[in-house]
C-alpha cells in the first residue's frame, strides 16, 4: 500500500472521516441544527477529491482491487449528489430523532462510503465487503423511527439483505471455483481461455449472482421486500434507498456483467435472462402501483418498474449488424447511467416534496396531497414535474432517458422488450397522473396555506431544476455516461 | 452546437407563448393574466400571419429555417434543433395563430383559477406550433408529447361533467398512440442514422431496416390515427370534446386533431409513399367508415357539444379519403383537399364550439330539446351558429364546400365507389346540422329563456375573426389552397406522379 493508493481512495476516506466528524460534533454541541449543515458543507471535500481524480487516467490501486476510472467517478458524483440532497431534505424531518441526529447523518454517510466503493471495485471479495458496508447502515436507518412499522421495516431489510448476500456470495464462489480468479478482468480472460463458457456450474453461479443483485435493485421476482420496507422507513431514507442504493447496485452489476461476463458467446446468456426479468419488473411494478393509496408504497412499486426500465439498457448488449445508430456496444450501458442520473433527480424531487408535505400533514396517503396547488404551488409544481418525468413526458430528463434507453434496446434488436417498455409507460401514466390530479383538482379538506420547511423545499427545488435543465439539454450527462462505459467494456 | 441557419421568426412563434406562459405563472394573476394572454396571442397572430404571407410570397420549398445541429451531440444519437415551414405547414401555423387568440377570447368569462387557465392555453399554443414547424423527428415527437399536459389540465380542471375521466381517457389514448410512434421513430433512426424528416425518404430506399417498412408505416400512423381520430381509435374524442371547456374544445377540434392529419402528410406520405399507395384501400375504407359512422351517430345526439364532436369524426373521414387518392390520377387535388379540409374544419368547428359555449354559458343547458327560439333573444350568436352550421354542411360560398368538393374530385378517379358513398353522406350532414339549428335557435322559446342576452364585445371579436376566414376562404380559396398544393407537389415522386 502506498500513499498513491490512499489518494485514489481519498473521496471514500474523506466521507468516512466526515461521518466521524459529524458524530463528534453531535457530542460536542447541544444545538443539533448544525449537523446537516456540517454534513453538507463537509461533502465538498470528497467532491473536491473526485474532481481532482478525474484529471487522471484509469488507475488501479490496492493490489488491483480498486479502480478509479470515469465509470467509478460517475457514480461517485451521483452518490455524493444524492447524499447531499437527502441530507438537506432531512433537515426538518430528522428533528424527531432528538438526540440521535448525529447517528442518523453519520449512518447515511457510512452507507454512501460503501456505495462509492462499490463503483470502484474490480474484485469480488472487495465488492462483497463494500456491498455490506452500503447495506448495513441503511438497515439501521430503516429502523430509526421508534415504532413497530419502522422496526419491522429495518428487520425485514436486514434479513432479506443477508439472504441475498448469501446467495450472491454462493454465486461468487462458484464463479471463482470455475474460473480460478476473483479479479473481474481475469475472470473474463479465463472464461475464454479455459473454455468454460457453457459449464453448468458457471451458469449457476451467474444465475445466483443475478438473483443476489436482483434483491439489491428490487427487480421482480426479488422485489417483495421493497414495498414494506419503503413504507415503514423514514421518508428521506426511502428516497436514499430508491436512488443511491439502486445506483450503486446497477454500478456493480454493470461492472460484473460487462467486465467479467462480457465475453462473446457468454453475454447473450445473461442478456436474455436480464431481458426477461426486465419485462417482468416493468409489468408487475406498474400494475400493482395502480392500486396503491400510500404514496411511499406507490413509489416503491414505481421503483420496481423503474428498475425494469433500467434493465432494458442492461440487456441491450450487442448492436445489430448494419445499424446506423449507436453502432458500438455502449448504447445500453451508457443508457443505464444516463437513466440512473435522470431517475435520481426525478425521484429525489418527489421524495423531497413528500418529506415537506408529510412534515406538516403527518400523512403519507395520496389523499393528503389534495388541493396542494392552492396550499403550496411550488411544491405542487415540483411534484407534477417529477411525476411527468417518471412517465417520460417532456420537457423532463425522464423523457430523454427513456427514449435513449428504449433506443438502445431497438438498436440491439430487442424490439419486443422496447414494445413492452413503451406500453408500460402508458400504464404508468395512469397512477402517476393520479397524484397530479389529486393535487390540482381535488379540494383540500382545510384551506390553510402550507409552508414547507426550507430544507426539504430547497432540496426539491434543486432536484426539480436539474430534472428540467437536463430534460432540455441532456448532452453533458450523456457524454459523461458514454465516456464512463468505455472503460468497463472488455 | 453549430448554428447553421437562424431566421428567428419560427423560434419566436414557438417560444413566445411558452415564455408568456412562464411569465403568467410567475408574475401575473386574475385579469392581468387574461389581458397578458390577449397581448401574447395577438402578437402570435401577427407573427403567424407574417409567416404565412412571407411564405406565400417566397420561393417555396422549406423556408425560414432555424437549424442548430448537435443539440444532443453524441455521435450515436444526433438530434438537431430544426424548424422550418413548407407549403403543408405554413397554413396550419396560421390556423394555430388564429385559434390561439380565439381560445383566449373564448375563455373570457372564466373566473375559476384564471391565471392557470391562461398559462396552459399559452403553453398549448406553443407546443402545437412546435409540432407543425419541427422537421427533426425527435423534436417533433417532443412537441407532440408536450401538448398532452396542458390539455389534460384544461379538461380536468375547467371542464364539465365527467371531466377527470375524459381528461384521463384523452391522455391515455394519445400516449398509447405516441408510444407506438416512438418505436417507429427509433427504428427509423437506427436504420437511417438521422432524425431529419426531409432526408428520411431518400435514405430509406438504400437502408437495411430492422423491421419491414410497412411495419414502420403502421407504427407511426397509429399515433396520427388516434389523434385524427380514425375509427376504431375515436372513442376518446366525444368524451373529451363534450367535457372540455369551450377554449379547450376550440383548440382540440381546431388544431389538435389536425396534428393527426398533418402527421399523415408529413410522415406517412413523405417518408412512406410506397406504403401509403399500397394501403390506400385501407385509408379509403376507414375514411368512409368514419364519414358514415360519424354522421349516423351525430343524428341522434341531443347534447350540442356531443353533436359537434361526432360530426368532427365524420368530417375527419374526408381527410382520410383525400389521403387515399394516391392511386388515382388526381392525387394533388385529393391531397390538397385533405389539407384544406383540415384548415376549414379547424375554423368551422371552432366557431361551432364557440357559439355553443356562449349559448351554454347563458342558458346553462346544451340539451337540444330544452333550447329553441334563441334567434329572437340573441340574434348575433344565432347568426354565427347558422353560418358555422351551413359551412359545416358544405354550403357553396363557404370554405366547407371548397374542401369537400376538392376531396371528391381528387378521390373519384381512384376509388369511385367510396367517392359516391362519401358524397351521398353529405345529405345526412345537412340533415343533422339543419335539424339541430331548427330545434335550437328557431321554433318556440321556453319562457324561462326570455331574459337571455346576446354576445358582448369581447365575445364578438373571435366570432368575427372566424366568420371572416370561413366566408373569405369560401370566396377566394386559392389564398390557402395554392400553398397547400405547392407543399403537396413537394411530396416524393411516387405519390405525385
Amino acid at each position: 500500500m502506498t500513499f498513491h493508493d490512499l489518494y485514489l481512495l481519498s473521496p471514500e476516506l474523506s466521507v468516512a472521516l466526515l461521518a466521524a466528524i459529524v458524530i463528534t460534533t453531535d457530542l460536542l454541541f447541544k444545538n443539533k441544527r448544525i449537523l446537516p449543515f456540517v454534513t453538507v458543507v463537509g461533502l465538498i471535500v470528497p467532491l473536491f477529491f473526485s474532481v481532482h481524480l478525474s484529471g487522471t487516467t484509469v488507475q488501479d490501486g490496492f493490489f488491483g482491487v480498486l479502480r478509479v476510472d470515469s465509470f467509478s467517478l460517475f457514480f461517485k458524483y451521483l452518490v455524493l449528489a444524492a447524499t447531499a440532497i437527502v441530507v438537506i431534505s432531512s433537515n426538518e424531518y430528522a428533528k424527531r430523532f432528538g438526540n440521535h441526529q448525529g447517528e442518523y447523518y453519520s449512518l447515511i454517510l457510512f452507507s454512501s462510503v460503501g456505495m462509492m466503493l462499490l463503483a470502484s471495485t474490480t474484485e469480488l471479495i472487495t465488492m462483497y465487503i463494500a456491498l455490506e458496508l452500503a447495506a448495513l447502515p441503511t438497515a439501521a436507518l430503516a429502523a430509526f423511527i421508534r415504532e413497530s412499522r419502522s422496526a419491522e421495516s429495518g428487520m425485514k431489510f436486514l434479513i432479506l439483505s443477508a439472504i441475498s448476500s448469501a446467495i450472491l456470495l454462493y454465486g461468487m464462489v462458484l464463479v471463482y471455483g470455475f474460473t480460478g480468479s476473483s479479479q473481474l478482468d481475469q475472470i473474463a480472460a479465463n472464461i475464454t481461455e479455459l473454455g468454460v463458457n457453457s459449464s453448468p456450474a458457471l451458469i449457476l453461479g451467474l444465475v445466483l449472482i443475478t438473483a443476489g443483485f436482483g434483491f439489491k435493485i428490487s427487480a421482480v421476482p426479488f422485489q417483495m421486500w421493497a414495498p414494506d420496507v419503503y413504507e415503514g422507513t423514514p421518508t428521506p431514507i426511502t428516497g436514499f434507498l430508491s436512488v443511491a442504493s439502486k445506483a450503486a447496485g446497477f454500478a456493480v452489476i454493470l461492472r460484473v456483467f460487462y467486465t467479467a461476463f462480457g465475453v462473446d458467446s457468454f453475454n447473450m446468456d445473461w442478456a436474455n435472462l436480464i431481458a426477461i426479468l426486465s419485462a417482468l419488473s416493468m409489468s408487475v411494478g406498474n400494475l400493482i402501483a395502480i392500486r396503491q393509496e400510500n404514496i411511499k408504497r406507490m413509489l416503491a412499486y414505481s421503483t420496481i418498474a423503474q428498475a425494469g426500465y433500467l434493465m432494458v439498457g442492461l440487456a441491450s448488449v450487442t448492436a445489430l449488424q448494419g445499424s446506423a445508430g449507436f453502432g458500438a456496444d455502449k448504447a445500453g450501458p451508457s443508457g443505464v447511467l444516463f437513466y440512473l442520473a435522470g431517475y435520481a433527480m426525478t425521484n429525489l424531487t418527489a421524495f423531497s416534496v413528500i418529506i415537506a408535505i408529510s412534515n406538516k400533514t403527518n400523512s403519507d396517503m395520496i389523499d393528503s396531497f389534495a388541493g396542494l396547488v392552492k396550499k403550496s404551488p411550488l411544491m405542487a409544481a415540483a411534484m407534477t414535474l417529477s411525476m411527468i418525468s417518471l412517465i417520460g413526458i417532456p420537457p423532463t430528463v425522464g423523457f430523454m432517458a427513456k427514449i435513449y434507453i428504449f433506443g438502445a434496446a431497438m438498436d440491439t434488436g430487442l424490439w419486443w422488450l422496447a414494445t413492452i417498455g413503451v406500453i408500460n409507460s402508458v400504464i404508468s401514466a395512469y397512477y402517476y397522473l393520479r397524484v397530479v390530479k389529486v393535487m390540482f383538482i381535488s379540494e383540500a379538506t382545510e384551506s390553510l396555506p402550507l409552508r414547507p420547511d426550507v430544507g426539504a423545499a430547497s432540496a426539491a427545488m434543486v432536484a426539480m431544476i436539474a430534472t428540467l435543465v437536463f430534460g432540455l439539454y441532456p448532452a453533458p450527462i450523456i457524454n459523461f455516461a458514454y465516456r464512463a462505459v468505455s472503460t468497463i467494456i472488455s | 452546437m453549430i448554428v447553421e441557419e437562424f431566421n428567428w421568426v419560427l423560434s419566436i412563434a414557438v417560444f413566445l407563448p411558452v415564455v408568456g406562459a412562464i411569465i403568467t405563472l410567475s408574475f401575473l394573476s386574475g385579469k392581468a393574466a387574461r389581458s397578458f394572454a390577449v397581448i401574447i396571442t395577438l402578437t402570435e397572430l401577427l407573427i403567424t400571419s407574417y409567416i404565412f404571407l412571407a411564405y406565400r410570397n417566397g420561393p417555396g420549398g422549406y423556408q425560414m429555417a432555424d437549424r442548430i445541429t448537435g443539440w444532443i451531440p453524441i455521435d450515436s444519437f444526433k438530434v438537431d434543433y430544426y424548424l422550418a415551414v413548407d407549403g403543408i405547414s405554413a397554413p396550419l401555423v396560421l390556423l394555430s395563430g388564429i385559434l390561439g387568440i380565439v381560445a383566449v377570447f373564448a375563455s373570457w368569462n372564466v373566473t375559476h383559477r384564471m391565471k392557470e387557465h391562461f398559462m396552459w392555453l399559452l403553453a398549448l399554443q406553443g407546443a402545437v406550433i412546435g409540432v407543425f414547424t419541427s422537421l427533426d423527428f425527435f423534436l417533433f415527437f417532443l412537441f407532440w408529447e408536450l401538448e398532452l399536459i396542458p390539455m389534460f389540465f384544461l379538461i380536468s380542471i375547467w371542464g364539465s361533467g365527467r371531466k377527470e375521466y375524459s381528461a384521463m381517457k384523452f391522455l391515455i389514448f394519445t400516449i398509447l398512440g405516441s408510444a407506438f410512434m416512438l418505436l417507429g421513430i427509433l427504428v427509423l433512426y437506427f436504420s437511417l442514422g438521422t432524425f431529419d424528416m426531409t432526408q428520411m425518404h431518400e435514405k430509406l430506399e438504400h437502408a437495411t431496416l430492422i423491421l419491414p417498412a410497412s411495419v414502420l408505416f403502421f407504427l407511426t400512423i397509429i399515433g396520427f390515427a388516434v389523434k385524427l381520430p380514425v375509427f376504431p381509435f375515436h372513442t376518446w374524442l366525444p368524451d373529451a370534446h363534450t367535457d372540455a371547456p369551450t377554449a379547450a374544445s376550440v383548440m382540440l377540434a381546431g388544431v389538435l386533431l389536425k396534428m393527426g392529419g398533418y402527421g399523415m402528410l408529413r410522415v406517412s406520405a413523405s417518408i412512406f409513399p410506397d406504403q401509403l399507395i399500397e394501403f390506400s384501400w385501407l385509408l379509403a375504407s376507414l375514411g368512409v367508415i368514419n364519414i358514415i359512422y360519424g354522421a349516423a351517430i351525430t343524428i341522434r345526439q341531443t347534447d350540442l357539444k356531443r353533436l359537434i364532436a361526432y360530426s368532427s369524426i365524420s368530417h375527419m373521414g374526408f381527410v382520410l379519403l383525400g389521403l387515399a387518392s394516391t392511386n388515382g390520377s388526381e392525387v394533388v387535388l385529393g391531397m390538397t383537399g385533405a389539407a384544406l379540409q383540415m384548415f376549414t374544419h379547424g375554423t368551422i368547428t371552432a366557431l361551432l364550439f364557440l357559439t355553443v359555449g356562449y349559448i351554454y354559458e347563458r342558458s346553462h343547458t346544451r340539451h337540444i330539446p330544452d333550447l329553441g327560439g334563441l334567434a329572437g333573444r340573441m340574434p348575433f350568436l344565432a347568426t354565427a351558429l347558422l353560418i358555422a352550421g351551413l359551412a359545416s354542411l358544405g354550403l357553396p360560398g363557404t370554405s366547407g364546400f371548397v374542401a369537400e368538393i376538392t376531396v371528391f374530385l381528387g378521390i373519384f378517379p381512384a376509388w369511385k365507389l367510396f367517392a359516391i358513398i362519401g358524397a351521398s353522406v353529405v345529405i345526412l350532414t345537412a340533415g343533422y346540422i339543419l335539424w339541430m339549428i331548427q330545434r335550437s335557435i328557431f321554433g318556440p322559446r321556453p319562457t324561462h329563456h326570455d331574459n337571455l342576452t346576446d354576445a358582448t364585445l369581447p365575445e364578438m371579436i373571435p366570432i368575427a375573426i372566424l366568420v371572416v376566414s370561413i366566408i373569405g376562404l369560401g370566396i377566394y380559396p386559392e389564398f390557402v389552397s395554392n400553398i397547400f398544393s405547392e407543399g403537396i407537389l413537394m411530396l416524393p415522386p411516387e405519390i405525385v406522379n
